[in-house]
C-alpha cells in the first residue's frame, strides 16, 4: 500500500489566542480529489495554507508525500527547515487562490513561465512552449500576450491554474477558486479542474460548489469551528449527512 | 426586426437638442482680470530697462554658465543614483524581520531627515577635521586600507555624499511605501510557486512598487536639481549657481545672472517633466486597460480583442 499524499494528525493552528484549527486528522491518497466544505471561519482555508507552509502549524504532524511540512526530524527532534528548502517543497505543490493573485505586470504567458524559468531553471524556449500548451488546454490559447487586467475573472483563474501546473506539481490546492467569480464564469474554471481530476491529479479543493463536489470528489470533508465534523463519500456527506450541523449548512447552501 | 428598430424607423431620428446654454458672468469677469494682470506683468518685464535683457542674452550661453549646467546635471544624477540605491537598501532593511537591521535603517532615516541638508553638506566638507585619516579594515582589528581624508573627500565628493545620503533617507520612505502598497497575495502566490525571498523582491514586489515609487521620485529629482545649488556653500564646486555668482561678483550684473541661472533651472526641470511622463507610462503596464496588448504582440500583428470579453 502506497503512502498517502497528505497526512494530517491532530493539526492545531492558533492566531494569537484564537484557535483556528483544533486537531485536524485526515489523509488524502494519491490521485484522490478531496473537497472541503464548511462555513467561513471554519478553518478550511487555513488548513490548506498549512499544507504548503504559508502558515506554520502549532501542534500535531502534517506531512506531504511522506515528508514533514516545514520541519525535518532528526534524532527524535524537529528542526526548522531552511527558507530554501521550504521554497523547494512549495514548488512541488500548486496553489490556486480565491482572488487569482496573478502578477499584474506580466502577460498571461509570462505569469506561467516565471517559476519554471526562475525556480526550475527550465530553458526559456522550452518553458514558453509548455506554457503555451498549458494555456491552450485551459482554453486561453489566444490570450498568451494579454495582461491580467484585460482578462475576465474566469480567464484569470484559468491562467492561475496553468501557472500552478507549469511547475508539474504532485499536489494541487484550490482555495475557493470560484468564489470571486460571476456565476456564468464559474463553469469554465470548474471544467478545467474536472479535466485535471480526470488526468489523475491529487487535489484538495475548498469550495462551496456542491454540484462539483458531488460529481468530482472522492472524499468530502465538512469542517466547522476548526474541526472535521464529518468526512466520507460525497454521496453520503453531501446527500444524507449524519450530523445536524452538516444538515443545517447544506440546507442553507442549497 | 426588433420592436425598437421598428419604432425608430417609424418615428425617424429625433433632432439634436439645441438648448440655450447657461450664462457664466463670473467666469467672464475672472478671465478679464487674469488677462489684465498677465498683460501688465509682461509689459513691465519688457519695458523695464533695468532688466538689461541684452546682458541676460549675452550670458545665457556663456561657456562658464554651460559648464555650470553640466556640473549641476552631474550632481543631480549622481546624487539621485546614490539616493535611490541607498533608499532601496534602507527600505528592504526596514522591512526586515530582524529588529537590529530594521532599527539601523530607522536610525539612518531619522538622522538624515532630521538635520538640515545645508548643515550636512558643511559637515562632509569639514569631515577631515573629525577624521583626518580613513582606515578600512577589520573592526577593532588591523587596518587594510589607509586613506587621507583631505585628498579623498574633495568638495565635489563632499557634495555627492551630502546630497546622496540625505536623498537616500527620503527615498527609503518612498520605496517602503511602494513595497507596502503591493498586495500580500502577490507574495503568497510567488511563495507558493517556490520563489525565494530575493526573487520575490526583484521579480514581483519591486516592479509593482515602481508604479507607486516613480511619481514621488520624479518630484525628488526635480527637488534635487534645485537643491544642488546649496553646494555653493562649499565654495569650490562650480555648479550653475556658483558660476553665475562668480560672474556677477566681477561685473555686478547680479539680477541678470540670476535670471540666466533661473532660466536654465527651469529648462532642466521641464525636461524632467517629460522624462517622468514616459517612465510612468512604462511602469503602468498591466494596470490600465488602455494598454492591454504588449508591444511585441502588436508588432507581430496578433491583435488582442479591444474589449474585455467574458470567459
Amino acid at each position: 500500500m502506497s503512502e498517502p499524499m497528505v497526512k494530517a494528525e491532530g493539526v492545531h493552528k492558533r492566531f494569537g489566542r484564537l484557535e483556528v484549527l483544533k486537531g485536524i486528522s485526515l489523509e488524502v491518497k494519491r490521485g484522490e480529489v478531496m473537497c472541503m466544505l464548511g462555513p467561513s471561519g471554519s478553518g478550511k482555508s487555513t488548513f490548506l495554507r498549512c499544507i504548503n507552509h504559508l502558515e506554520k502549524i502549532n501542534a500535531g504532524r502534517l506531512s506531504v508525500d511522506g515528508e514533514l511540512v516545514g520541519y525535518r526530524e532528526e534524532g527524535g527532534k524537529l528542526h526548522e527547515l531552511h527558507e530554501r528548502d521550504v521554497a523547494r517543497k512549495r514548488a512541488e505543490i500548486g496553489m490556486v487562490f480565491q482572488h487569482f493573485n496573478l502578477f499584474p505586470h506580466m502577460t498571461a504567458i509570462e505569469n506561467v513561465t516565471l517559476a519554471p524559468v526562475r525556480v526550475a531553471k527550465v530553458p526559456r524556449g522550452d518553458a514558453r512552449d509548455r506554457a503555451a500548451d498549458l494555456l491552450q488546454r485551459v482554453g486561453l490559447g489566444d490570450k498568451l500576450d494579454t495582461y491580467p487586467v484585460a482578462l475576465s475573472g474566469g480567464q484569470q483563474q484559468r491562467v492561475a491554474i496553468a501557472r500552478a501546473l507549469a511547475m508539474q506539481p504532485k499536489l494541487m490546492l484550490f482555495d475557493e477558486p470560484t468564489s470571486a467569480l460571476d456565476p456564468e464564469l464559474v463553469g469554465d474554471v470548474l471544467d478545467a479542474m474536472r479535466q485535471l481530476a480526470r488526468d489523475g491529479m491529487t487535489m484538495i479543493v475548498v469550495t462551496h460548489e456542491l454540484g462539483f463536489a458531488r460529481e468530482v470528489a472522492d472524499t468530502a470533508v465538512f469542517m466547522d469551528g476548526g474541526v472535521v465534523v464529518e468526512a466520507g463519500q460525497p454521496g453520503e456527506v453531501l446527500v444524507s449527512p449524519r450530523h445536524e450541523r452538516t444538515k443545517a449548512f447544506l440546507s442553507k447552501v442549497l | 426586426m426588433t420592436t425598437s428598430e421598428l419604432s425608430e424607423e417609424q418615428r425617424g431620428r429625433p433632432e439634436d437638442i439645441e438648448a440655450v446654454p447657461v450664462r457664466h458672468p463670473g467666469r467672464w469677469v475672472a478671465s478679464v482680470v487674469v488677462v489684465l494682470v498677465a498683460a501688465s506683468i509682461v509689459r513691465s518685464i519688457v519695458t523695464n530697462s533695468r532688466f538689461h535683457w541684452g546682458t541676460v542674452g549675452h550670458y545665457l550661453f556663456d561657456a562658464r554658465i554651460l559648464h555650470g549646467v553640466v556640473v549641476t546635471l552631474e550632481l543631480t544624477f549622481l546624487s539621485m543614483i546614490i539616493g535611490i540605491v541607498l533608499g532601496v537598501i534602507a527600505a528592504v532593511m526596514r522591512l526586515s524581520p530582524n529588529p537590529l537591521i530594521s532599527g539601523a535603517s530607522w536610525v539612518y532615516v531619522w538622522f538624515f531627515r532630521g538635520t538640515p541638508l545645508l548643515v550636512q553638506l558643511l559637515f562632509w566638507n569639514f569631515i577631515a577635521a573629525l577624521y583626518p585619516t580613513i582606515d578600512l579594515g577589520i573592526p577593532f582589528g588591523p587596518s587594510l586600507i589607509h586613506l587621507d581624508s583631505n585628498s579623498l573627500i574633495k568638495p565635489f565628493v563632499a557634495a555627492l555624499l551630502g546630497l546622496g545620503l540625505n536623498e537616500g533617507a527620503y527615498m527609503s520612505e518612498i520605496v517602503r511605501a511602494g513595497m507596502i502598497s503591493v498586495d500580500e497575495g502577490q507574495t503568497e502566490a510567488a511563495q507558493s510557486l517556490g520563489l525565494g525571498r530575493l526573487q520575490i523582491l526583484r521579480r514581483i514586489v519591486l516592479p509593482q512598487a515602481m508604479r507607486v515609487i516613480i511619481p514621488p521620485t520624479g518630484n525628488e529629482t526635480i527637488s534635487m536639481l534645485k537643491n544642488t545649488s546649496l553646494v555653493i556653500v562649499l565654495g569650490a564646486v562650480f555648479d550653475l549657481l556658483f558660476e553665475a555668482q562668480t560672474i556677477y561678483a566681477a561685473n555686478f550684473q547680479t539680477i541678470q545672472l540670476l535670471i540666466v541661472a533661473s532660466a536654465w533651472y527651469l529648462a532642466m526641470t521641464s525636461v524632467l517633466y517629460v522624462g517622468q511622463y514616459f517612465i510612468e507610462r512604462r511602469f503602468g503596464r498591466g494596470f490600465s486597460r488602455q494598454q492591454r496588448v504588449t508591444m511585441r504582440a502588436r508588432w507581430l500583428g496578433s491583435r488582442g480583442s479591444p474589449s474585455v470579453d467574458a470567459g
